[in-house]
């Protein structure tokens, strides 16, 4: 019955974000037949709105600098289950990758000498933790993320990728044999549903911070890659740790960037009191971005929060001076006039602790290829699936992630995977088809939507499902009120199940597309519930108050939720990096 | 507070209609034009629009706002509502796809045809690029545009010859790319612009600086590429 | 780079200069002519024709003419490529500008010399 237009190439990536534009860009660039599938024009992906910088031992600021140590930062801000293999490749690749972004034009902020300018960032340091603080953040100006996501997408016209801008995936199209073969996709503008087949099919649709009702995240970043693979019952690790950035603008949500505190800016309390330096008196505002969320949160808790309600703290950057500041800052500036009402060069910035990175997602190896467990615990590739950026967990960023990392961690295995893809695509191989029911499959929860059945309202789920990620997963966990908050998941599932498309028409249907990527945010929601509940420890960005300790005996893991039955497993962490020896645990002090 | 917001659906609307809708603003607190659109969503979902960002940055949600084009996500309705009224229509110039949706095809065509990457032909360092901070400062104020279309669906210039005349924002990015001082394809780049319409359709009548969220300035890079057109031609 | 044949010169440059040389001509041209009208106090036929029976000022009407039909017609090349969308009636009416210029010219030249 399947009347399905089909559109057929070699590589598909999903997500024009940083790491989709980076794969396709080296798919197009090796003769790979790709398209690049989006959900909004490429240079509105979220991507855009990283200000700080990428991180990367180049050698620019400091000429002994060395990528060793910036994995060991790396290593010690994931708490210890960031695989170490990954994290090398990363960190000695990543010289190369931003080098590459040079070479396309990214116009990088410069030192006198002319050279790539950096700035400090959280969590850095030089000599493995001993020679003081480190500058490894590579920036243009306070607008890295938007220099880079407009660059890759100019280098993907000038390679000429094919783009299908503004079509929303809907789900994954598996085959009898389990291997991917392509995804369902809907063109906005028409409403015309197409099935787009391809030999490999990449996951690059970022992160999902729009489960929390309070998020630096774009309205967009709703899970779709996430969502999609867990239906399709493939596995997601790390879910439970998601990142609190210590700067997002009180009542806005919208992102501050950690180059203020680089650049020299600080936090204070209701007091005047900078109390970073009670919490960690080595980095102070610099330390690893979950120890200055804890540290703020318990700050306004013991009633020292600024404001009328005591609900935030403020970041001081008026001594700066109002040169540096237009220089280096210029987007702050702009960003905390709109949203804040606060003129930065004047008055502080009143911040807030506000949900901004997955930490965990697709689990995948450096090539970008997702894994899943065989019955004996071992990795499993899922043939025909990839992941990169955000969505997927290598894992390079474990259970916290240092700034500037997610945009080295886009590029360097955007290109991984895409040099992945490239081999295994020359290699050849079996061809890979799908049958009409896998078709029909894959159609099953549009289908039903567009009946128009249902009684629940789209938005009013939303609404409820933000309200409790937001109550019972925020900063601090709690085993009894995390279990409360699983309650009503449930019963927020069965909602999600009946809930109405109040506008079934073609053209440019937004009310269609909020209804699907409703269902990909429950998904993830429910993956980190049930993850937050069952790791019994904190580390890192899991915070939990009735299990306050790290525990290395039996979560030296990473966590692995299987959708099917719902059900958290374990999975080694890499331990093994390639020309060096392991760092081993030890207590995480900043 | 009365928003009066432009409306129309292909499969059901054979022309366009402005529709009144009521809007209870909350006490105390400053909305931004983008709010207002997603209360009047959760209550009729049919209502079409682009956002992505909501903070200024990606450029998905420029329509015009009584009268003027801009972000709806950084435009407070205090700066702009008038008699207590808003009218919210799409950006003017191009077709209509639905409600404040409109097609950018050609916007987007005008911004590949000038070339918009970096095209160097010196064989590549094995470290990044040397720059100089003065000849980096060269780009700011071009780098940034986030291509809403404010500018160049501002421009009647634009209105009158869109498949020729490059634009303000396309012709900010040319210029970004002349200015460039790793970009050796100067001579090619000003070859593709020196046409009567292209960049010389610019009468600088200067709405695009007027309306651009970003405080950039199209008209003056503009004039920068008719120096360069007429110092390597005179 | 957008093909046309029908504008003045070969490239935009030189149309967008030519349009400023040729204002500055004509404004030269009829800043003197307001100045020698208003300067001469009661000015006759005989110091008209005397005037224009000078070579230089001969040239210089002949320059101010050229001037006029270089300008006016960039000027309505521009506003009838904006505004008149069919081809062919653009033609004609582009080909009607370019025949009354020429006309012009031709009927200033005999005046010019003719006296």
């Amino acid at each position: 019955m399947s009347n399905l237009r089909t559109m057929s190439f070699d590589a598909l990536v999903i997500g024009g974000g940083g790491s989709g534009l980076r794969a396709a860009q080296q798919l197009t660039q090796s003769g790979i037949n790709t398209a690049c599938i989006s959900k909004v024009f490429p240079t509105r992906s979220h991507t855009v709105s990283a200000q700080g910088g990428i991180t990367c031992a180049i050698a620019s600021a400091d000429p002994n600098d060395d990528w060793r140590w910036h994995m060991y930062d790396t290593v010690k801000g994931s708490d210890y289950i960031g695989d170490q293999e990954a994290i090398e490749y990363m960190c000695s690749v990543g010289p190369r990758a931003v080098y590459e972004l040079e070479h396309m034009g990214l116009p990088f902020s410069r030192f006198e000498n002319g050279r790539i300018y950096q700035r400090p960032f959280g969590g850095q340091s030089k000599e493995y933790g001993k020679g003081g603080q480190a500058a490894r953040t590579c920036a243009a100006a306070d607008r890295t993320g938007h220099a880079l996501l407009h660059t890759l997408y100019q280098a993907n016209l000038q390679g000429g990728t094919t783009f299908l801008n503004e079509w929303y995936a809907v789900d994954l199209v598996k085959n009898q044999d389990g291997q991917v073969v392509g995804v369902i996709a809907i063109e906005m503008e028409t409403g015309e549903v197409v099935y787009i087949k391809s030999k490999a099919t990449v996951l690059a649709t970022g992160g999902a911070g729009r489960i929390y009702a309070s998020t630096t995240n774009a309205l967009i970043n709703t899970g779709d890659g996430v969502g999609m693979a867990l239906r399709a019952g493939i596995p997601v690790q790390d879910m439970e740790m998601w990142q609190f950035h210590p700067t997002g603008i009180h009542g806005a949500g919208t992102l501050v960037t950690e180059g203020c505190r680089g650049e020299g800016g600080y936090l204070v309390n209701s007091e005047g009191e900078r109390f970073m330096e009670r919490y960690a008196p080595n980095a102070k505002d610099l330390a690893g971005r979950d120890v200055v969320a804890r540290s703020m949160v318990l700050e306004i808790l013991e009633g020292r929060g600024c404001g009328p309600n005591k609900d935030h703290v403020y970041l001081k950057l008026d001594h700066l001076g109002e040169e540096t500041l237009n220089l280096r800052l210029p987007g702050i500036l702009e960003l905390s006039r709109t949203f804040a009402h606060a003129d930065p060069v004047k008055e502080p910035i009143p911040v807030v602790p506000t949900c901004h990175y997955m930490m965990g997602g697709l689990p995948t190896n450096i090539g970008g290829q997702v894994m899943t467990q065989d019955a004996s615990g071992n990795d499993q590739p899922i043939e025909g699936l990839f992941a990169c950026g955000e969505a997927a967990s290598v894992s390079v960023h474990g259970a916290n992630r240092l700034g500037g990392n997610s945009l080295l961690d886009l590029v360097v295995f955007g290109r991984a995977a895409g040099l992945q893809i490239e081999k295994q695509l020359r290699e050849g191989g079996d061809a890979m088809e799908a049958s009409e029911s896998d078709i029909e499959r894959a159609m099953a929860r549009l289908d039903r939507l567009n009946s128009g059945e249902g009684t629940e309202r789209v938005y009013d789920v939303k609404k409820e499902l933000q309200d409790t990620m937001q109550l019972y997963f925020g900063v601090f966990r709690d085993g009894e009120p995390m279990e409360k908050g699983l309650r009503i998941l449930d019963e927020i599932g069965e909602k999600i199940r009946n809930t109405k498309l109040e506008d079934t028409s073609n053209a440019f249907n937004t009310a269609r597309v909020e209804a699907l990527e409703l269902e990909n945010l429950y998904e993830v929601a429910y993956a980190t519930a049930v993850s937050a509940i069952e790791r019994r420890e904190s580390r890192g960005a899991h915070a939990r108050n009735d299990y306050t300790e790290r525990d290395d005996e039996q979560w030296l893991k990473h966590s692995i939720y299987f959708p099917l039955e719902k059900r958290l497993g374990q999975r080694e962490v890499n331990f093994a990096p390639r020309s060096m020896d392991a760092f081993p645990p030890t207590v995480r002090k900043y | 507070m009365l928003v009066s917001l432009y409306r129309y659906n292909p499969e059901t609307d054979n022309v366009p209609y402005m529709q009144d809708v009521e809007v209870e603003l909350p006490e105390g607190k400053d909305l931004m034009v983008l709010d207002v659109l997603h209360m009047i969503k959760e209550d009729d979902v049919s209502v079409a629009f682009r956002r992505s960002c909501r903070e200024g940055v990606c450029g998905s949600d420029g329509m015009n706002i009584n009268g003027m084009n801009r972000l709806a996500c950084v435009t407070p309705v205090s700066e702009v509502v008038k008699n207590n009224k808003l009218v919210l229509r799409p950006l003017p110039g191009l077709p209509v796809v639905r409600d404040l949706v409109v097609d950018m095809s050609i916007f987007y065509q005008q911004y590949e045809r000038i070339q918009p990457y970096l095209i160097n032909d010196n064989p590549e360092p094995a470290i990044e690029r040397l720059q100089s901070p003065e000849d980096r400062e060269k780009l700011d104020g071009l780098y940034e545009c986030i291509l809403c279309a404010c500018c160049s669906t501002a421009c009647p210039s634009f209105w009158w010859n869109p498949d020729k005349f490059v634009g303000p924002a396309g012709l900010l990015q040319a210029y970004r790319f002349l200015a460039d001082s790793r970009d050796t394809a100067t001579a090619e780049r000003l070859d593709n612009l020196d046409d009567p319409f292209s960049v010389f359709r610019c009468r600088g009548i200067m709405n695009c600086v007027s309306v651009c969220p970003k405080g950039l300035n199209p008209t003056r890079a503009i004039g920068h590429i008719r120096t360069m057109l007429m110092q390597r031609t005179t | 780079m957008v093909k046309s044949v029908t504008n003045l010169g070969r490239t935009g440059a030189y149309d967008w200069l030519m349009q400023r040389v040729s204002a500055v001509v004509l404004a030269l041209y009829t800043l003197f002519l307001t100045g020698f009208v208003l300067g001469s106090s009661d000015l006759d036929y005989a110091q008209w024709a005397g005037l224009f029976d000078q070579m230089w000022m001969r040239i210089f009407s002949l320059l101010a003419l050229i001037s006029l039909g270089i300008h006016s017609w960039v000027g309505l090349w521009t506003v009838t490529t904006d505004y008149i969308k069919p081809t062919a009636l653009r033609f004609v009416i582009q080909a009607g500008c370019g025949l009354i210029m020429f006309i012009y010219l031709v009927w200033g030249v005999e005046i010019l010399w003719g006296l």
